[in-house]
């Protein structure tokens, strides 16, 4: 690894596909593990991708996962293309979700999911509009001594 | 003491057993996967109503011990392949996850 960003998974997402919901955060775990990312960064790393991929599969109609690694730090990338979240605000509240009855059957749609990204994420950004979908960008610190 | 061991002494039914021989550290009971994401531990026995096949991700993600279906409660066919796949332990039970827990506990789990 080096200080430039290297580009270590580009996983499509697919919406309402639960047979594969989690597959892009499993490989994401199984290539840190390998690059020998101490496993505590690695549990939030899979906590933070699995709310994101599940996002994807649950709520828009499709997107992709991206992950970038320097020595410095861990770039997650999931971009969707639609139909974009209503009120950003709303959506960081514990709680708060837009999912079907259905959806909360399966144990999904606690309003949980945003909260625990934010949580564990040590950099969030999301960016989301109609038109352009919802473009979610965390950055998980490599160097912290907590680690 | 491993998944073997474990439905040996409290009679539990082994729907998929992939990995029978994984050593049980603990369980935490939930029905929300955000909540069982991040609380679970490795290791741990997930108690729990959902049998659909997004709990083997959970399950696979975390490393639990094994997933336990309680209250007669039915896994889906495509989680039960997924589980036989992906090397996870699914388990079912008629006891409630209360009733199970005190088992547990009463042994030290």
């Amino acid at each position: 690894m080096s200080l430039q960003k290297q580009q270590i998974l580009n996983k499509e997402i697919e919406s309402f596909d639960f047979q594969s919901g989690g597959e892009a955060s499993s490989n994401l775990k199984n290539i840190l593990r390998k690059l020998g990312v101490p496993s505590q960064t690695v549990r939030k790393t899979a906590i933070i991708t699995y709310e994101l991929e599940m996002n994807v599969v649950i709520h828009s109609l499709g997107g992709e996962l991206t992950a970038l690694i320097s020595e410095e730090e861990l770039e997650i990338r999931v971009d969707d293309s639609g139909p974009g979240i209503e009120d950003l605000d709303k959506a960081f509240t514990a709680g708060y979700s837009t999912a079907s009855d259905e959806i909360r059957e399966m144990g999904f749609g606690a309003g949980m999911g945003l909260v625990n990204v934010k949580r564990y994420a040590d950099q969030i950004d999301v960016k989301s509009s109609k038109e352009n979908g919802t473009h979610v960008k965390v950055i998980i610190n490599l160097t912290d001594s907590t680690n | 003491m491993t998944v073997k061991e474990l439905v040996d002494q409290f009679d539990l039914e082994v729907v998929a057993g992939p990995n029978l021989d994984r050593e049980v550290d603990g369980a935490y009971i939930g029905d929300l996967l955000s909540n069982v994401m991040a609380r679970a531990e490795q290791g741990n026995l997930w108690l729990t109503v959902q049998g659909h096949q997004n709990v083997v991700a959970v399950a696979l993600l975390v490393e639990l011990a094994a997933v336990i279906l309680v209250e007669d409660f039915d896994y889906e066919e495509n989680a039960v392949q997924r589980a036989c796949q992906k090397g996870v332990n699914l388990l079912k039970t008629r006891k409630k996850s209360y009733a199970l827990a005190c088992n547990f506990c009463e042994s030290k789990i």
